[in-house]
């Protein structure tokens, strides 16, 4: 039997929603991802905060979303531009649904050091 | 030119069988499924449901000739055969919207459920379906919050909801609960739950356990950074003592509560979703005894109208069935109400059950919680039917892990993000789903002692209410 590991002091123990029970996202899993985003027809739509400040509703908005962007490529070109800016920040993206007003999905992409 | 009274009995289809009827866009219609007493011709028990629904009664009485009860009456206006079952027919009735109260779902089952059912000349009698018209549905109050805001007050996006119901059911102390609330949340659970009989009892009165609930949800909420519920339920004896317990969630900062919808009351439920609408709390709902109600195929109310029932009176979440675990429920018959609760324009399709297009207009739609005998093996399937819009809350499939509740809902959350992210990447979960939980588990001891844990249990019983269909 093991012990679970989990406590207030264990930094490591602070997860960020959607995927972070998951080890981090390969490069290439990350672009099939980005691609089901595009495909639903949603908008990615990049945000970053500090570690200490990620369970708020606002994080940071990086410019504006990409409304009607369908290149994988362009999508991660802005992630990784947001992550060089903000290399101790955790970084998502998420896919908006304006149909349903709300994001479709949402998922960090770079982890920062969670506190 | 005015009509002369005339005492006695009539045939019930001289007034209320009408075939020439196009049904008007602001008629409640209904379908029944009929078995009539032997001798009796369809067309006159069609008619007697449609009067013993609305307005009429066994005799002519000279108060029908005060009122216009040309304009009021029910108005039976087709018949069909029940495929693969000859005991039996549909009966489609239309009625007019003035004989309900607005947003009163207490006031239309009145009067399509009562009387009626106990009707001499029907050996038995289903309701199969309620169209409700958006005019009718524009003056309910609907769901508290509905999905988004559920998400958004969460902070919840892209995957389903995760919970567990506490086990056991009943005798725990507050304390000993919330601990098991607080290990079930702490180990990657969004929800966890009261059972539908926790209300109050002797051995742990709601007060306490409302108290030690919370302090489990801020502790993990601190502990994983990440938002967390309890469905606190607030069933009670009288609405007086509903609405005090709902009171102190909200003071205490429960962002959820519970109500049982049916043995509790839809005056009760309808009460309290506005409440909670007023007061930013989200409603979980649970159906006890509905089976008692939905689940003979031939006599009572079809879990579809219940759904539908419950979307107007009010509530965010409500048990749908989950098709493979522990409880009844054909997988077609569920996807079809599951759309019922969520969608905001559900076509008509028999092949699910579906009698009636059904306009929801911008009511906010429910989520479907999948509960009962499920665990980990189940995730690839549940996904796929569910999809995101669902809670899945497995109890026994927590509670149960060798190690105890945290190691059971880690299993489980990674097995739910396990199967999201193989879908989004266009796997097809059913298929590899074996393959999909195996990979997962390399990653994680908690998920692959689950697996190994029930991976015999199965529920494969045949399913008692299936889709009417051609069976010869």
């Amino acid at each position: 039997m093991l012990d679970y590991q989990s406590s207030l002091g264990n930094a490591e123990s602070r997860k960020f929603e959607t995927f972070s029970y998951l080890p981090t996202l390969s490069a290439e899993q990350t672009r099939v991802q980005i691609q089901y985003i595009i495909d639903k027809g949603w908008n990615p739509s990049i945000e970053h905060t500090e570690p200490e400040h990620a369970t708020g509703s606002f994080w940071y908005m990086w410019k504006l979303p990409m409304f009607g962007e369908t290149d994988v490529d362009a999508i991660i070109k802005e992630l990784e531009a947001c992550h060089v800016a903000h290399p101790n920040n955790h970084v998502r993206l998420l896919g908006l649904d304006n149909f349903a007003q709300c994001a479709g999905t949402s998922m960090v992409i770079y982890r920062g050091k969670t506190v | 030119m005015a009509k002369t009274y005339d005492a006695g009995v009539k045939q019930y289809r001289e007034t209320y069988w009408m075939p020439d009827y196009t049904p008007k866009d602001t008629d409640i219609l209904a379908c029944f499924k009929i078995t009539p007493q032997e001798g009796v011709p369809r067309e006159e028990v069609a008619a007697a449901v449609a009067a013993e629904s609305s307005t009429g009664t066994w005799t002519t009485v000279w108060t029908d000739l005060l009122t216009d009860l040309d304009h009021y009456k029910g108005r039976a206006y087709a018949i069909e055969d029940v495929p693969g079952d000859d005991t039996c027919f549909y009966a489609f009735v239309a009625y007019p919207i003035d004989l309900f109260e607005e947003g009163s779902v207490v006031n239309v089952m009145t009067s399509l459920v009562g009387n009626v059912f106990g009707f001499k000349a029907l050996r038995a009698l289903r309701l199969e379906d309620i169209r409700f018209p958006i005019a009718y549905v524009m003056t309910c109050n609907g769901p508290p919050q509905g999905i988004q805001m559920e998400r958004d007050i969460l902070n919840k996006y892209g995957r389903p909801f995760l919970g567990c119901t506490i086990k056991p059911k009943l005798g725990l102390s507050a304390k000993n609960y919330g601990r098991a609330c607080y290990e079930g949340l702490r180990g990657g659970l969004d929800f966890t739950k009261d059972d539908e009989n926790v209300n109050s009892q002797p051995f742990m009165r709601w007060r306490a356990r409302f108290d030690f609930v919370m302090e489990a949800i801020h502790k993990a909420e601190a502990e994983t950074g990440e938002r967390k519920g309890h469905y606190l339920n607030v069933t009670a004896p009288t609405s007086d003592e509903m609405m005090k317990r709902a009171e102190y969630a909200k003071e205490i900062g429960a962002p959820i509560i519970m109500h049982d919808y049916i043995t509790g009351g839809w005056s009760a439920n309808t009460q309290l979703a506005q409440w909670c609408q007023d007061n930013g709390l989200l409603l979980h709902i649970h159906r006890a005894m509905h089976a008692v109600l939905d689940r003979n195929p031939h006599h009572g109310i079809h879990f579809r109208v219940l759904a539908k029932i419950l979307r107007l009176s009010g509530g965010d979440h409500l048990h749908s069935g989950t098709v493979v675990g522990k409880l009844e429920g054909d997988r077609e018959a569920t996807l079809g109400w599951i759309d019922i609760m969520r969608d905001s324009y559900i076509k008509e399709d028999r092949s699910r059950g579906i009698f009636f297009d059904q306009d929801w207009g911008a009511m906010p739609g429910v989520i479907p919680v999948a509960s009962g005998g499920i665990h980990v093996w189940h995730m690839p399937a549940l996904v796929n039917i569910f999809g995101d819009d669902s809670c899945l809350q497995f109890g026994g499939g927590t509670l149960g892990h060798p190690w105890g509740n945290a190691a059971g809902a880690a299993a489980n959350r990674v097995a739910v993000e396990a199967c999201v992210e193989a879908r989004n990447s266009g796997r097809e979960l059913e298929k590899e789903g074996k393959d999909i939980l195996t990979s997962a588990a390399k990653h994680s001891p908690e998920l692959a002692i689950a697996m190994e844990t029930w991976k015999e249990i199965k529920f494969e019983f045949d399913t008692v209410d299936k889709i009417d269909a051609a069976h010869k």
